[in-house]
């Protein structure tokens, strides 16, 4: 997939935040394509600059943060530099997006009806008396069950699942060719997490998008994911398909954050946990390599600019000591 | 997912609020019995003797113990009767019917006003967040809240009447010279208007302004500060940032999201400013010599004429009630949250 010319190509992506505490070199080097018709995971954990990156190619940042070089070429568009009307064009109409917590991330007080209206106005040229129609026909889509009386429904009448199927309508009812989801399971119960990533899974293929799925639960991206890459505080360590990546991880952190994910028989006791935590970004000098000072492979080599290794055209890694 | 209808919430509201007006009925009662002076004394006149006074506070009743006064109170109320003036001699409740709606035209006018400046400045304040507008809006309502509300209305009069000469002198609600429209509301804006009389409308307008501005610059800052912390609150908020990444027009992102939502704080404070304005009207009736109920209860209050205090005050605390009610009602209306439960 990766011969023909990528759906996304992010390169060199470099985004930092002024706070009060000083700076925050929050992303640094991020490099990762996304192909037509495939599943990409960025997993990382808590503060490894997955959400803010998949803010940063929607350009919805709050205005303390600033990307300060880099591409994100995606159909021939520099989404970086692109003029806010171009991008108003491609927020939910080429690239959608669905986030954590459904519930807060509908509007409270408007009925879901008339938000997938909103969203089907801007982009879709239907004429009014069909745009009712197409909204229910989109709940019907994501499997709401009784979708023409949820369609007057307000978020607080559904449930958390419920709310995370709407989102997805939501994000679909334009039919975007790339859906980013940014932890879309997180907050709701082990059933329903299966339920939604199942619908996610099928919408994607169904309709031929691509999509990027952000999570900390790597067995999540796991299952859904062709591709995945693998972010520590802010920087990709490693990117693989995924079988390739959990067969032989290179990067001495992908290979403790497998070791700390449970599996259908490991036991609580044997799991490993990663010692240390992200470094500070604000911190003057960072070390070049962000993992070293949580590593148990460093040597002095670590110090150098990182070098990145690539072991077939498909498997790359940011490490001197690769595994 | 069926919604409560609104008039069985009214109708409970109106019930809850039964207990306080009974709080209000004694509290005054007992007030104004304890505010200084000698009612009898001061009616009878300077001149009176001893035993005058005293048939006249046989008269009024004020020779009885507190329990007694106050069942005879409570059986008049219960007659519509809030008792006579002993300065005009009136009924208080007909003079305090006449002059309400002097009141609440110049309260909610300058509500108007305050509303219609301060919510879009706010607006435009968040919106565009430390940028020139917003420390003009800053600037101003500091400076409207800083100066008390008797010295605005005493500015705006020395500027623009005495001055300028752009506004008529500041005595009531029209020049002695014209006559007022025919009473349907009371409200001589809108009964000028069922006349169809323009130059009325006008004469009254005029007169109106300057009172009904004091009003506004005195509520001005907390309703433009709240409307901003509100934008704020909503642009910032994970369903805003649903909007942007859908892509939806900024317009809709502002105002059909961030403002519906914003909106909700807002109503509490106009219904808390409202309070304070219908606390400042008793200021700016008299500085304007508006014939409002203000006004009214200052005169009584200094005459020791305790009836139309009492009345006053009960007046006030109905309209509060309402003015609780109406903003729980618009409230439900705003937000489904509400309503349902």
């Amino acid at each position: 997939m990766t011969e023909a010319v990528p759906l996304l190509s992010v390169d060199n992506l470099a985004l930092e935040f002024r706070t009060r505490g000083g700076l925050v070199r929050a992303l640094e080097n991020v490099s990762f394509h996304v192909g037509t018709g495939e599943i990409v995971g960025i997993v990382g954990e808590s503060g490894s600059g997955k959400s803010v990156l998949s803010h940063a190619l929607l350009r919805i940042l709050d205005s303390a943060g600033r990307v300060s070089a880099g591409r994100a070429v995606f159909n021939g568009l520099d989404l970086l530099a692109a003029r806010e009307a171009e991008m108003r064009a491609i927020r939910g109409r080429k690239i959608a997006m669905i986030f954590q917590n459904p519930r807060a991330a509908l509007n409270p007080i408007r009925k879901i009806g008339q938000q997938l209206e909103d969203v089907l106005m801007q982009h879709t040229h239907a004429p009014r008396h069909d745009i009712k129609k197409r909204a229910i026909e989109c709940l019907e889509q994501v499997r709401i069950p009784d979708a023409l009386r949820r369609y007057h429904a307000y978020p607080f009448e559904l449930s958390g699942g419920q709310c995370q199927r709407v989102m997805i309508a939501l994000a679909i009812a334009a039919e975007p060719a790339l859906l980013i989801a940014d932890e879309p399971t997180t907050g709701l119960d082990v059933t329903t997490q299966a339920v939604v990533m199942d619908l996610i899974r099928d919408l994607v293929r169904r309709n031929h998008m691509s999509a990027i799925l952000i999570t900390h639960d790597l067995a999540l991206a796991s299952e859904s994911c062709d591709r995945i890459v693998v972010m520590h505080a802010g920087h990709v360590v490693e990117t693989a398909p995924t079988r390739a990546l959990f067969a032989t991880p290179r990067h001495p952190y992908t290979a403790r954050l497998i070791g700390a994910t449970p599996h259908d028989c490991t036991d609580v006791r044997t799991l490993a946990s990663i010692p240390g935590s992200l470094p500070d970004l604000r911190a003057a000098s960072l070390p070049l390599c962000r993992f070293s000072a949580r590593c148990e492979q460093y040597t002095s080599a670590c110090d150098q600019p990182l070098p990145l290794a690539v072991f077939n055209q498909h498997h790359s890694v940011a490490c001197h000591t690769p595994l | 997912m069926a919604r409560k209808p609104v008039w069985g919430t009214i109708f409970r509201r109106l019930l809850g609020a039964l207990p306080s007006l009974a709080g209000v009925v004694v509290v005054t009662f007992i007030l104004t019995r304890a505010l200084p002076g000698d009612p009898a004394a001061f009616f009878a006149g300077a001149a009176a003797t001893p035993e005058a006074v005293e048939e006249v506070r046989k008269q009024l009743g004020l020779d009885k113990n507190l329990a007694q006064q106050f069942l005879r109170y409570l059986s008049e109320l219960a007659h519509g009767d809030l008792g006579q003036s002993l300065t005009t001699g009136q009924p208080v409740s007909t003079e305090l019917v006449n002059r309400l709606p002097a009141s609440l035209e110049l309260t909610l006018f300058g509500l108007l006003l305050a509303a219609v400046v301060a919510i879009p400045l706010g607006v435009l304040a968040a919106t565009r967040r430390d940028s020139w507008i917003d420390h003009v809006s800053r600037l101003i309502t500091t400076a409207g809240v800083s100066l008390p509300v008797f010295f605005t209305g005493l500015l705006l009069i020395y500027i623009f009447y005495f001055k300028l000469g752009w506004a008529p002198s500041p005595m009531g609600r029209l020049d002695p010279y014209a006559s007022a429209p025919a009473t349907v509301t009371g409200f001589f804006i809108i009964d000028s208007l069922l006349a169809r009389d323009l130059g009325l409308l006008t004469a009254s307008l005029k007169q109106l302004l300057l009172p009904a501005i004091t009003m506004a610059i005195f509520v001005m800052a907390p309703l433009a500060r709240m409307t901003r912390a509100a934008m704020l609150t909503a642009l910032s908020s994970d369903y805003t940032r649903t909007t942007r990444a859908m892509g939806l027009s900024r317009y809709t992102v502002v105002y059909r999201y961030a403002l519906r939502n914003a909106l909700l704080p807002v109503v509490t404070t106009l219904g808390m400013v409202f309070s304070f304005m219908l606390g400042a009207n008793v200021l700016v009736e008299k500085v304007f010599s508006w014939p409002g109920i203000g006004a009214y209860a200052i005169e009584a209050l200094v005459a020791s004429d305790y009836a139309p205090v009492q009345g006053f005050v009960l007046t006030m605390a109905i309209l509060y009630v309402l003015l609780n009610l109406v903003i729980d009602v618009l409230y439900s209306i705003i937000d489904p949250r509400m309503a349902a439960q």
